[in-house]
């Protein structure tokens, strides 16, 4: 215990001494902050030298080997880190599927060369990565994806279309789902592998959502040439690690949004705002109550994730909550948003121009882009059904 | 104060699970039910809880318990939930010993906390009135000096084990209107005291209560329990740890009939399939087990809060009861609907479930109750 104190003191000192004063409080939006890659833009310049010192440490991934660039630091270690960076109100300085998808799977799926090939540039920011597995006729149904590999002596050709790429136009590098066996059973016959998006034959649109951004895009693939020995465990025995990444998925979805990152104001601060009170108390009673209901609710959940992270550090099991952890979180954060917006009233109502804040704007388009939370990493229904089959034990 | 179990609560636990198995199947609730037995729970069972140690998990070791937390006491309420074992936790161990040992006097604790732990006293709290709801200042029973001692006059409603206990802890108005936060004083009264008439009172879920009212009965200094005039906040501080307490038998029941309802999906077929197939019930037990885990996830930490002081406690309180009200009637009424016909019908324990979880919910205040409870604590 002692030594984690003097960790605890030596980071804070570190930090101190190292992060960019102007970066202290500083809230980032969902799908805001440093995204790392070749296409990175930094809107403010203190973000990449905040990158680049933390990088050095291996501290944008404390927790992987060092030898893979990582920081090595124990479980302790990290969360220390962690609630030192939240007291001094420090931004993390990478985020993206690198660090939270297709790093922890390398690190126990990689071959040697893979590993240290690629996690050394995900923890430096270098390298973008992005996630095709969904194809126009394999949505929910992830399993019966078309796109195609054929091999040619130490080569696949590629042939085939992704959808809902999570910002492949500004990636790098795609982890992506291929059928390797036509004639398998569907969920054999599929092969993970990792893709340079600079293949030639790869060919990116975004596609326009009803938030008016343009998270997503479709991904065409022509002839496009990828290297055998990009292929992450078996030839054909990719659903394994599919399965295993989309549990990392659906952690990471159900942590940003049912957490709080992102969140400019509280809800209270918008209640007062806007709303009428009767002394201290929010005049309408209904909308109280559904605060109160939605508080209660988001509380109860994060009491939840924290227990299961009690238990895995008790050295548990980890169970499939990971599924449960999807649907709520992410319903919680359209509750937040449904309400935000009843709070706010006519003022959310704005697309653009005069006579809206920047934060009203914001607040409309947030709560657009929130009815593709529970679609978007598996819909709540496969969530569900998930929960029912491997939790529940409920028959097929 | 990691939610987590330690090593000895798991073993409380099993212990309690294993013991409540053997001893305690719904059918023994569904006896004392059908011959309106008129104590309403087994002492025998309860004497055998004693010599567990339960009872006296929260008394002071001084006075012969274990001096334990309600994280600790909440693993055994659990497992009695399960079964909806009517022993008298709720009013002898939650209610009367907790006010008993957070404001008794020496004398008062020597005399009462012994027999509590051994499983011989009973001892309840009455503090709601035909029409105070969830309002614990809400009291018209009146309390008027006489001398040195108190005359107490007014009508208390469904006492928990009211028709068993030995003394009953009245909460009356020494002085203020029936709504004053301020005048209310609590008093312990032997059963046996003149002018004091204990009626049963039949509830749905079968659990003894009982009808107190008082006519003119005379307390001695000795049996005030608190400061006079200031039992308002001794109360409410025993109220909500009693809740939490409450909670964790509602977390039991409900994870039960939701076990039940679970195996009959595994079992029952229809159209030549197990019903358990069907999306429209898999979706709903899915939501269902999602409800219940966030509900134990508020019940272990309103325990831990409670017990670390921390000054968070009162709120998580409200969100667990909250919660474990919403999840209990909606485990019930979802384990109802998925038995079907069977379900609805006596026979079948469903319907036990459904009448505790709505007696349960009822007592200590409902969700939305709590809900605004919570707004008001947050400023809003």
């Amino acid at each position: 215990m002692a030594d984690l104190e003097t960790f605890r003191a030596e980071t804070r000192k570190w930090l101190l001494a190292h992060a960019p004063a102007s970066l202290r409080g500083m809230v980032l939006g969902l799908g805001e902050g440093n995204w790392g890659g070749r296409k990175a833009t930094y809107p403010n310049p203190d973000m990449k030298v905040w990158l680049e010192v933390m990088a050095e440490r291996g501290w944008t991934a404390p927790e992987w080997p060092t030898q893979y660039g990582g920081g090595g630091l124990t479980k302790d270690e990290a969360k220390i880190l962690r609630e030192e960076l939240a007291a001094l109100k420090l931004p993390p300085p990478l985020v993206g599927f690198g660090l939270t998808m297709i790093g922890p799977i390398l690190l126990e799926y990689g071959t040697e060369e893979q590993k240290r090939e690629h996690l050394p540039k995900i923890v430096r920011g270098e390298i973008r990565w992005c996630q095709g597995y969904s194809e126009p006729g394999a949505g929910s149904d992830l399993a019966s994806l078309q796109t195609r590999a054929v091999r040619q002596g130490d080569y696949f050709v590629i042939n085939g279309q992704k959808i809902w790429t999570s910002y492949a136009n500004l990636s790098d590098w795609m982890f992506l789902l291929v059928r390797t066996d036509p004639t398998a059973e569907k969920h054999r016959g599929i092969t993970f592998l990792l893709m340079d998006m600079a293949s030639p034959g790869v060919e990116v649109r975004p596609i326009k959502l009803i938030s008016g951004s343009s998270p997503f895009c479709e991904t065409f693939l022509t002839d496009v040439l990828v290297p055998v020995k990009n292929v992450v465990g078996k030839i054909n025995e990719g659903w394994t690690i599919a399965k295993a990444l989309l549990n990392h998925e659906r952690t990471m979805i159900a942590s940003a949004f049912g957490t709080g990152t992102g969140r400019r104001r509280t809800l209270r601060e918008f209640a007062r705002k806007y709303l009428e009170c009767d002394g201290e108390r929010l005049a309408d009673t209904a909308l109280r109550h559904r605060m109160a209901q939605y508080e209660m609710d988001a509380l109860a959940f994060k009491l939840t994730t924290d227990r299961a992270r009690d238990a895995a550090t008790a050295g548990l099991p980890p169970g499939p909550e990971s599924s449960m952890f999807k649907i709520y979180g992410t319903e919680l954060n359209q509750r937040r948003q449904e309400l935000l917006v009843s709070i706010a009233g006519p003022q959310a109502l704005g697309w653009e121009g005069p006579g809206f804040a920047e934060e009203e704007l914001a607040l409309t388009r947030d709560w657009l882009r929130s009815r593709g939370n529970t679609i978007e990493g598996g819909t709540s229904e496969i969530q569900l059904n998930i929960i029912a089959k491997r939790v529940l034990g409920l028959p097929d | 104060m990691a939610l987590v179990l330690t090593e000895d609560q798991e073993l409380l636990a099993k212990t309690a699970l294993d013991f409540v198995r053997t001893h305690s199947p719904v059918s023994r609730v569904r006896a004392l039910r059908d011959s309106q037995d008129p104590i309403g729970f087994s002492r025998e069972l309860w004497k055998q809880m004693a010599e567990l140690g339960w009872v006296g998990i929260l008394i002071p070791e001084a006075y012969g318990g274990a001096g334990m937390g309600l994280a600790d006491l909440i693993v055994v309420l659990e497992a009695l939930g399960r079964h909806l074992a009517p022993e008298p936790f709720l009013s002898t161990v939650l209610l009367g010993g907790q006010l008993l040992t957070l404001a008794g006097t020496e004398a008062q604790k020597q005399a009462w906390l012994p027999g509590i732990v051994a499983g011989e006293t009973i001892l309840t709290v009455a503090y709601q009135e035909a029409h105070s709801r969830y309002n614990l200042q809400r009291v018209s029973t009146k309390a008027e000096p006489d001398g040195t001692s108190w005359r107490l006059s007014g009508e208390k409603i469904q006492v928990p084990d009211g028709q068993t206990a030995d003394a009953l802890i009245v909460s009356a108005r020494t002085s203020g209107e029936p709504t004053d936060p301020t005048g209310l004083t609590l008093f312990l009264i032997p059963r046996d005291a003149p002018g004091l008439t204990i009626t049963p009172q039949y509830r749905v879920d079968s659990r003894p209560v009982a009808l107190v009212s008082l006519a003119d009965v005379r307390v001695e200094p000795a049996n005030v329990i608190g400061p006079v005039g200031e039992g308002l906040p001794l109360l409410s501080q025993v109220v909500d740890r009693a809740t939490i307490g409450l909670c964790a038998e509602m977390l039991g029941g409900m994870s039960q009939i939701f076990d039940n309802t679970l195996a009959y999906l595994k079992t029952r077929q229809q159209f030549g399939v197990l019903i358990g197939t069907f999306q429209a019930l898999k979706h709903r037990a899915a939501r269902l087990f999602m409800e219940i885990e966030l509900a134990r996830s508020a019940v272990m930490a309103a325990a831990r809060a409670a017990d670390a002081g921390d000054p968070q406690w009162i709120a998580l309180v409200s969100l667990a009861k909250a919660r474990c009200s919403d999840a209990y009637i909606l485990a019930a009424n979802e384990g109802i609907q998925m038995h079907g016909g069977i379900g609805m019908t006596d026979e079948h324990d469903a319907g036990f479930y459904l009448k505790r979880a709505r007696v349960a919910e009822m007592t200590f205040g409902d969700a939305a109750w709590h809900r605004e409870r919570w707004a008001r604590l947050h400023g809003y």
